[in-house]
This record gives C-alpha cells, structure tokens and sequence, in this order.
C-alpha cells in the first residue's frame, strides 16, 4: 500500500496583527520562531508578548528548519484527497503543526528527520510544511 | 472553602430525540429544563441561577433565560467544549455554597446532525483567534487532533489498535439495553478494526455519534434536595483544568484531567479505587484511555491493558464506563458529551440505570469531561458524586 502526496488546497491563514513579519519569511523560504529577549525562552506560535516572562521584547529568530515528527495521522476519508497533519518538534526545542509533504504518507513514522519545505495557500500565502530528509 | 456536601444535583433529564430538524436550538434547550425540573419535582419559578455554554444561540444567558422565562440573580456562561456543563456543576456548587442562588439550571442542546457539524470538518471559532495562522491552513480537524494523541501513545507505550476498539466493545455492551441510541448493536474489536480508518490510527468505530439532542441538570442545595422526593446525590468534589501546547513543549499523552483529577479526588478525600461507576468522556475511544491514566484509574501507559478483555464492561469488568452507551454509541449532543457523562452518573448513584448495566451498591460516581481537542488545547473537569 502506498499514499503518495498530493497537492492539497490549503486554506489562508488569516494573520492577526503581529504575524506579518512570518508570513513574509514564509514567502521568502524562511521559517521563523519567537525568541524573548528578556528571559531567553524560544515559544511557538508566535506570541508578541512572551508567555514565560510577560516580556514585550520578543524578537523574530530563524530556525534551521530541522526537526523530528513528534506524531502525526494521516486523514483519510475526511478530506477529498489524503493528507498527513503533524507535530514537528524543531531542532530549537519547540514543536508546531504542520503537514508532512512529498513522500509516501504511508512511510511517515514518529521520531522520523523532516527538513521545511514551503506551499502555498490557495489565496498565495505560504505554509511551513516537513518532508523526509 | 470546599464545596463538598454543599449541594446535590436534584434532576436530570436527557431529551430522547437523536435527530431533530424541525426544533429550534432553543427550543431543545427548553424542553431538556422542562425535563430536568420534572425530574426533580421543582418549577420554573424555583430557578434563580443559569449555566450554558457555547451551543446556547446568542448571547447565551441573555439569550436563553428570555426564551425561557427565568428570572435569574446569577448567570455563568463557561465554555470550556463538551467539559462545560461538568464544569457547570462545580460552579452552581460554589455559586450556592456562596448563598448566590438556591436552584441553578444547567442546559445543553443542539442539532449538529441536522446541521452536518461534526469532527470530520475545520471548525471555525471566529476572528482574532492566536494559533489559526499557524494552524488552520493544515486542516486540523477534531478527529485527526485526537488521532495524533493515539499515534503518539501507541509510540511512548505500545498501546495498540485491539485495546482502544475494546473501549468501543464495552460501550456496545451497555448501548444494546439503551432504546434511545444510535447504535444498539454489539460490536466485536474485529467490527471496530474491519472499520474504515478515518485518520489513522483511528477507524470510524472509535469515533463517537453526532446526534441531535440535549440534556439538562438541576442542581440545588442540600436542604431543598432533601426535601424533594427524590433519591439525593451529593456533589462531593470537582477539579477543573487547562491544557494547551505549552508554549511548544508539547506532551500529548496526558491530559488535564491529571489535574482536574487530582483536585476533585482531593476535595472529595476518596481515591480512584473507591469508585464504583465512572462516566469518562467518549469523543474518541483513546480520549477514555488518556483521561483514565490521569485519573488515576491505572497507571500512565498501563491504559491498554486497563480497557482490554472488557475491563470497562458492567457486571464483568474492573470499572463500569458509560453504562448508557456513551458518546460512542448513545448521545453526543451538539458535539459536546459533558451533560450524559452527568446524567448516566447520577442515574447509576440513584439505582435507575438500566438493570442489567445498574452497578450494586453504587454509592460514588465520577464523571469526567475534556473539550476542545486532546491535541492542542481543551479543558478537564472532573466531579465526585456521592449517593445521599
Ligand atoms: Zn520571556
């Protein structure tokens, strides 16, 4: 059995004030991740106030883009085509959401290496997704 | 101040239509008060106090106390997903034991499977919410959420795919005496495996029903119950919790019910041993396993083992769940299963669970709710009921 990736239409994030600085990087093959000035601590998502020290002075850091599949499900029937949801715990510490891309999504396992790679949104933003490295 | 022996839940009352078209929202919540306060013998006039969540339309209290023709001197309008109205519980408890109100209603209605609305759809919860960018565009969905804790428990524990259907088994087990549910028939764990999976590694019989429905609770206190003509049911100890992605230190295989647990067994001074019946939230077969590890039913990890062979089967097993079949195959009202997991308990401390699911002698219940998503962020809420 094998579910090789499709394309999907993914949805438009819909940014909130403070979010521009990521979507930007995104369209420009960068991934980004908050870092507190005050107190040292990375966070995802990005928060502008940070949510270990309440400090303001939260500063956008790249992140290597590496990282390793905390967990994940391929849904199967909800969706017109298969798709693979994930959690990537990135090399910097903190986990986010994401899809694992361009692989067989029957081959995908836990603690498996993933690297970014970059979709875009139906209306042209651009979403961090993880294929195997 | 602890709110044991504070208040006692006085009447309950489940709606028995699981598809309802033709009713308004507000008109199941109203005919669920209806129900609840028949059960307990009080009238409309007796409530000064209304709990609702996110499924009452508008602006919640506002809305529902005009429609329903309360005069109220205390509102709460918590939303915490499905746990709400368990959470609902702990606070008329409070709001009493603080002299706020003497009768609180407590209502849920909706018609998700009229609408189409279940766990196989993006939900959209409004503007300005934090994590949507960074989540929506990836299709999270309810089922998919829960189904990457189960991917993850089977990594950290071995927990396989036969111990989670067992929990659908035992929830077959009790539904098949229930005349009201969705799904009276048996299933074996070959029947939930043979199933179609929908997110892996979660087939379509470890998912619960979407029904239409609601359900309502009165609770009141100790003097007024005791002077009802009904069996009483003591609220002994409740716990609420929070649980979200930490920042990014994510950790999906506890739940908050390890702190909403550990709050409700310590006001109510019993351990998990001296319950007899326990209703546990059933979005999803493995949202029973997490919330029993955290309780404290079992150890973390030993979950599996726990449910198989039908441990969670009345009459057979080490715990009876959900004698009424549950969110899996009873009711799961408006998408949010908190008001059942109440009202089988409070059936079961008063000997009127069906006979042959009724536990002997059960004389302490828990009913334990998460909502939200197990995955990502949801709340717990834990309550100790205790036969008067
Ligand atoms: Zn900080």
């Amino acid at each position: 059995m094998a579910t090789i990736y499709e394309a999907r239409t993914m949805q438009d994030p819909e940014p909130n004030p403070g979010d521009t600085p990521y979507f930007e990087a995104t369209a420009d093959g960068r991934l980004l991740i908050k870092r507190c000035n005050s107190c040292g601590e990375v966070h995802f998502y990005p928060r502008a106030v940070c949510p270990y020290c309440q400090s303001a002075d939260t500063q956008w850091v790249e992140s290597g883009g590496r990282g390793e599949i905390y967990s994940f499900s391929i849904t199967r029937k909800a969706g017109p085509i298969p798709y693979a949801i994930a959690f990537v715990t990135l090399d910097e510490g903190v986990a986010m959401m994401t899809n694992i891309v361009d692989c067989d999504l029957d081959t995908i396992r836990i603690g498996q290496r993933v690297r970014v790679v970059f979709k875009p949104t139906e209306g042209g933003y651009v979403m961090p997704c993880f294929a195997p490295e | 101040m602890s709110i044991r022996d504070k208040a006692c839940i006085a009447g309950v009352y489940e709606h028995p239509t699981r598809k309802a078209p033709d009713k308004s929202v507000a008109q199941i919540h109203a005919e669920a008060a209806r129900g609840a306060l028949a059960d307990a013998g009080l009238s409309l006039a007796d409530v000064d106090s209304y709990f609702c969540a996110g499924d009452a339309p508008g602006l919640g209290p506002l809305s529902m106390v005009e429609y329903m023709g309360l005069n109220v001197r205390h509102m709460d309008s918590t939303d915490t997903g499905g746990s709400s109205y368990i959470i609902h519980v702990s606070h008329a408890a409070q709001a009493i034991a603080a002299g706020k109100c003497d009768v609180a209603l407590i209502t849920l209605g909706g018609r998700t499977r009229s609408e189409g609305v279940s766990g196989a759809k993006v939900r959209n919860w409004g503007p300005n919410m934090p994590d949507v960018p960074y989540e929506t565009p990836y299709g999270p969905l309810t089922l998919n959420q829960y189904a990457m804790v189960a991917m993850r428990h089977m990594h950290e524990f071995g927990t396989t795919s036969e111990q989670l259907a067992w929990i659908k088994v035992a929830a077959s087990h009790h539904a098949q005496h229930n005349p009201d549910a969705m799904l009276k028939n048996v299933v074996t764990v070959e029947d939930v495996l043979n199933a179609p999976m929908v997110a892996d590694p979660l087939h379509k019989l470890d998912c619960c029903v979407v029904s239409d429905g609601g359900g309502a609770i009165v609770v009141t206190r100790p003097e007024i119950a005791g002077s009802l003509n009904r069996p009483v049911v003591k609220v002994r100890g409740a716990g609420e919790a929070h649980k979200g992605l930490n920042a990014g230190r994510v950790d999906m295989t506890t739940s908050g019910a390890a702190w909403s647990g550990a709050s409700a067994f310590a006001e109510a001074g019993v351990k998990p041993a001296d319950i007899k019946y326990a209703s546990i939230y059933d979005s999803f077969t493995i949202t029973v396993l997490v919330q029993l590890e955290d309780l404290g039913f079992c150890n973390k990890g030993e979950g599996g083992r726990f449910v198989a062979d039908g441990g969670l089967i009345s009459g057979s097993g080490h715990l009876p769940f959900n004698t009424d079949g549950g969110g899996l195959c009873n009711n799961h009202p408006a998408n949010r299963g908190g008001v059942t997991k109440v009202i089988e308990a409070v059936r079961q401390l008063r000997g009127e669970a069906h006979q042959m699911v009724q536990v002997p002698n059960c004389d302490l219940a828990l009913a334990q709710g998460t909502g939200g998503s197990l995955a990502t962020r949801h709340g717990s809420a834990t309550l100790i009921l205790e036969r008067g």
